[in-house]
């Protein structure tokens, strides 16, 4: 089977796109970490992006099709890595998430599995010939999702473990879910967020985890905890007016983390309602354009692959902008491409790399 | 590989992109709410982040005695300040920042939690008057803990040793239980307010007006900028009518003893001295007080947070024989009365001792003049059968037994004066003519504070004239600030002069050798009075009682005593619990007086303020009423008087 590799085919729009956002979420960072001891952030993530965009031309190389042949391999050593936290993981902040690596670096397992598990749910329903997801094949596809999901769920990072949700559930519903697979869907996310709401003493979430949800329904409950950040972020965005302010809640350190969970709110602060628009209209482009690579993917596995980034963008731009707005519970999920954070960066970078990947084998025969 | 016609359903794509839409128009709205509809309503909440009202306290005002020397003064002093609107987690820190100020972890979570209603921004006080190390250790944590603040505050200075710790009183933290009473509903908690005493009577102009600070902060509290500043407002001072040299001399009259002393000018109701004892320490209390302190305070046996001149409510025994003698001798009957006293006598029935039995002695016959220097019971209880209890309450309440004398302190107690109707009332029982042989002596039923005490002779020996008791003057009061009583300044009881006489002159001889208080006489000094010794539980019960029982119950002695004997400059009433007999207590009221005659002898004199009308203080020996025997004489005068002769009248030894 000849190939015809280009980067003319490269979405160089897209890639502008994510640029902006990446160039905005810089200039927030610079803002909000003048004068404090994160101060030259902005300077690390332009090394973060760089390195992103280089590492998203090297995936774009990779035919993802070999990939996808070889990709029970990849989804066995995540399962590994996974352990390998949870046994040897450096403890921090009362979590096991990293791994220490040579050269003084944290290492998050459970970022890149993210990327093995899009792949991996778009072989499994790629391979899937039929019109209908039968009942078997929809249990397995959710295993397939949910034991990595546990594995990060005992570590315990719950944000991390909700982001792998929408990539099962975006499978399912492009694979030929049925209506009652969809019931079930909604009825076990009515049901886990019920247990959470109702129960408080349900023992799978660390109090924290009980705490940043249940200071989400009545913040005043917890004025110096999750409720405090929930409301500081309320007022930090309502503060910004339509054309923005001076941002007292940013600079005088009222909101938490303006830098990396916070930053749409640090943004929304400084730049009013047109500036944060303006953002989530950036946003919807990106997902846009590539809901519409998806369509235009050489082969089922593609459309998957692609689809399978939307869903995490998605889920992440939902959960992290719904927290800034008071919608959401604080789960700790930043916002892809503007959060500072090597991972969260590198991670972003690697899953467009993998759909510039699908877009330039669109016209292989 | 799969071909073109295996695509993902085209239709589910499109079915995704629109929830995706849906996602960023909820998102949408989210950013609308907040930055349009309600960005007013957040800006003014950024603000009030912003911005830290920090109380700049007010000092309360000064305490000064009616010569202006200073009682209660304040010094600078140290609190810890908890921030609340710093991001850190208070419960967590709250074990380091015990440990720092000494202080219970749990005390510091549990104030937490009682301040969280209030507004953020408001700080909590931690801990007053800290330490030198402990101030050190904020300073050392600025940056671990910066939720820690100081602030630095004026702190009541009391005098050492409880020395007038009753009238004064003390200042503490506003309680729960105050904050719900309607006139403490102004105060916020972490208010200090006076407690007890003066300092609580005149809480209101002592207190001042605690100003503010407007400070830019981030949420570090650490501040950044200043919007503005309300001043403080300092307390008024306040002026006592008591005098810091009597104060002295009654302080160390009952030094070792429980009881209290009252000293009063009945001329005006001028409170000059007032001691209980035992006493406390009000500077223990000027910062929080703990629990064991506070318990051991209360449940202490001789009650050292009671103002006894006030407060304690005793049988005033023999003392009560002066209210005895004018109801007698206003009603007609003690004039005339003349009785044998065998060591008792038995009245309705019972067999009711004198006290001289106890001696084996008898007084013999005895008039009203001999009842009152000899202190004999049966004469007592021979007038009281005559006059029946009615009018004996009639002229004890005339004279203010039984009710508040309407002192500016808080917490006055009534006393009881029996009578038929209050015993009707009261135990819905009929009175006991028996009864009345007890009142009569000042047992039974009746009970009189101090201050009472004082104010009946003094009144008695100003020939009638009841005035009402006070620490301050009105004049030296602000405008606005009045001493709420309803009980009348001034009230004259008409006394017959002749009856005065009687009863004065009775009284003086109660210190001479014939008396009762003979050991307490002073030369030169024209004092009078009477000694009371009351029993603390009936003669039947001590009969029955061992002997290590009965000196549990020893008898509380009394002395009210005035000088000069008839319009009187003072009037000294000492309470001497446990002191058996009332010629102790009337050494105690014996060593004011002195104290007090001898400052006036040894002060340039008043007289020039009354517009050359001089006072004049002055003994003197005159025929009797009856013409016969000279007696001695007292009295003092208003003369007019050219202002140049005054210095000459100065000189003159033993006036004034």
């Amino acid at each position: 089977m000849s190939r015809y590799v280009s980067f003319r085919d490269f979405d160089w729009l897209l890639l502008v796109f994510v640029l902006l956002i990446c160039a905005l979420g810089i200039t927030e960072i610079r803002s909000a970490t003048m004068h404090t001891k994160f101060a030259g952030a902005h300077i690390k993530q332009m090394y973060w992006v760089a390195a992103g965009v280089g590492m998203m031309f090297v995936m774009s190389l990779v035919n993802y099709q070999v990939l996808l042949d070889r990709i029970h391999w990849f989804y066995i050593a995540s399962l590994v890595s996974l352990m390998a936290v949870l046994i040897f993981g450096q403890k921090y902040l009362g979590a096991r998430r990293w791994i220490k690596m040579p050269g003084a670096n944290h290492f998050q397992p459970s970022e890149w599995v993210k990327l093995i598990l899009i792949l991996s749910v778009a072989k499994y329903f790629a391979d899937l010939r039929h019109q209908e997801l039968s009942w078997p094949d929809f249990v397995k596809a959710g295993a397939m999702v949910g034991v990595p999901m546990l594995m990060v769920l005992a570590q315990p990072d719950l944000g991390t473990a909700l982001t792998y949700v929408p990539i099962a559930v975006m499978g399912v519903f492009l694979g030929g879910m049925q209506w009652k697979q969809g019931l079930l869907i909604v009825l076990l996310a009515t049901l886990g967020i019920g247990a959470v709401f109702f129960i408080p003493r349900v023992h799978v979430l660390k109090s924290y985890q009980k705490q940043r949800l249940t200071s989400f329904i009545d913040p005043t409950l917890d004025p110096q905890g999750s409720g405090y950040q929930v409301e500081q972020s309320k007022i930090a965005v309502g503060s910004g007016g339509l054309w923005g302010g001076k941002g007292s809640q940013t600079h005088g350190a009222f909101l938490p983390v303006p830098q990396t969970d916070f930053i749409f709110a640090a943004f929304s602060e400084e730049h009013g309602f047109v500036g944060a628009l303006g953002v989530l209209l950036l946003y919807f482009i990106v997902l846009m354009r590539l809901t519409q690579n998806a369509q235009t993917a050489p082969d089922r596995a593609g459309t998957f692959v692609v689809m399978g980034v939307v869903a995490v963008l998605s889920f992440h731009i939902l959960v992290n902008v719904g927290m800034v707005v008071g919608f959401m519970p604080v789960t700790g999920i930043p916002l892809p491409l503007m959060s500072y954070g090597g991972s969260s960066v590198l991670f972003m970078f690697l899953a467009l790399g993998m759909v510039m990947n699908v877009r330039m084998r669109r016209f292989v025969n | 590989m799969f071909g073109r016609d295996e695509k993902v359903s085209a239709i589910r794509l499109t079915v995704a992109q629109y929830i995706i839409l849906a996602i960023f128009l909820i998102l949408a709205y989210g950013l609308w709410r907040l930055q349009v509809m309600q960005s007013d309503l957040y800006s003014s909440l950024a603000e009030k982040n912003r911005i830290r009202n920090v109380p700049i306290l007010a000092p309360r005002g000064k305490i000064f005695d009616r010569e202006g020397r200073i009682i209660v003064d304040n010094y600078p002093s140290f609190s810890a300040l908890l921030l609340r609107d710093s991001s850190h987690d208070l419960n967590a820190d709250a074990d380091l920042i015990a440990e720092g100020l000494h202080l219970d972890p749990n005390e510091v979570r549990a104030r937490i939690r009682r301040f969280a209603s209030m507004p953020q921004y408001q700080p909590i006080f931690l801990k007053e008057d800290i330490t030198p190390d402990e101030l050190a250790f904020i300073d050392a944590h600025r940056n671990e803990l910066p939720e820690l603040d100081t602030i630095m505050a004026h702190r009541r200075l009391y005098p050492r040793n409880g020395f007038m710790a009753h009238v004064i009183g003390y200042v503490g933290e506003v309680t729960e239980d105050m904050l719900n009473q309607p006139q403490f509903e102004l105060y916020s908690p972490g208010d200090v307010v006076g407690i007890s005493g003066v300092e609580r009577q005149y809480n209101t102009m002592l207190m001042g007006k605690n100003g503010a600070r407007q400070e830019v902060v981030n949420s570090h509290g650490r501040t950044v900028g200043l919007l503005g500043e309300t001043d403080a407002v300092p307390g008024k001072q306040l002026k006592l009518t008591l005098d810091i040299d009597l104060q002295i001399a009654a302080e160390e009259a009952l030094d070792g003893k429980n009881g209290a002393v009252v000293a009063m000018d009945p001329r005006t109701g001028e409170i000059l001295a007032m001691v209980s004892r035992p006493a406390f320490d009000p500077q223990s209390f000027s910062v929080r007080v703990s629990r064991d302190q506070w318990n051991k305070l209360v449940s202490d046996e001789n009650h050292p947070l009671l103002n006894k001149a006030i407060q304690a409510q005793l049988a005033p025994g023999s003392t009560f024989k002066i209210i005895m003698a004018t109801a007698g001798l206003q009603e007609g009957i003690a004039q005339d009365l003349h009785v044998n006293c065998t060591g008792g006598g038995t009245f309705y029935g019972r067999y009711f001792k004198c006290w001289i039995a106890a001696r084996h002695q008898t007084h013999g016959a005895v008039d009203i003049v001999k009842g009152i220097y000899q202190s004999c019971d049966v004469f007592f209880y021979t007038l009281g059968e005559k006059l029946g209890i009615d009018r004996i309450a009639k002229w004890a309440t005339a004279l203010g037994m039984g009710q508040k004398t309407g002192i500016d302190l808080p917490q006055e107690v009534n006393g009881v004066m029996p009578s038929e109707e209050w015993k009707i009332k009261k135990f819905k029982q009929k009175w006991f003519a028996g009864e009345t042989i007890s009142v009569s002596i000042g047992q039974g039923a009746i009970a009189a504070t101090p201050i009472q005490m004082a104010r009946a002779f003094g009144a008695i020996a100003s020939g009638g004239r009841l005035v009402r008791p006070h620490v301050t003057n009105p004049t030296d009061l602000p405008p606005g600030v009045i001493q709420a009583s309803n009980v009348p300044d001034e009230v004259t009881i008409p006394i017959d002069p002749r009856n005065w006489e009687i009863i004065t002159d009775a009284m003086a001889q109660v210190v001479s050798p014939v008396g009762t208080a003979a050991a307490s006489a002073i030369k030169g000094i024209d004092m009078a009075g009477k000694t009371g010794s009351a029993q603390t539980v009936s003669n039947m019960l001590k009969s029955k009682m061992s002997a290590s029982e009965k000196s549990k119950y020893k008898d509380n002695g009394w002395f009210v005593g005035v000088e000069p004997r008839r319009n009187p400059e003072i009037v000294v009433c000492a309470l001497f619990e446990e002191g058996e007999h009332g010629s102790e207590a009337a050494h105690v009221a014996a060593k004011v007086i002195q104290a007090y005659v001898e400052k006036q002898r040894r002060l340039p004199t008043k007289m020039a303020k009354n517009n050359g009308k001089a006072e004049i203080g002055a003994v003197w020996t005159a025929p009797d009423t009856d013409g016969e025997e000279q007696r001695l004489q007292a009295g003092h005068f208003f003369v007019d008087m050219p202002k140049e002769s005054i210095a000459a009248l100065v000189a003159a030894p033993g006036i004034r």
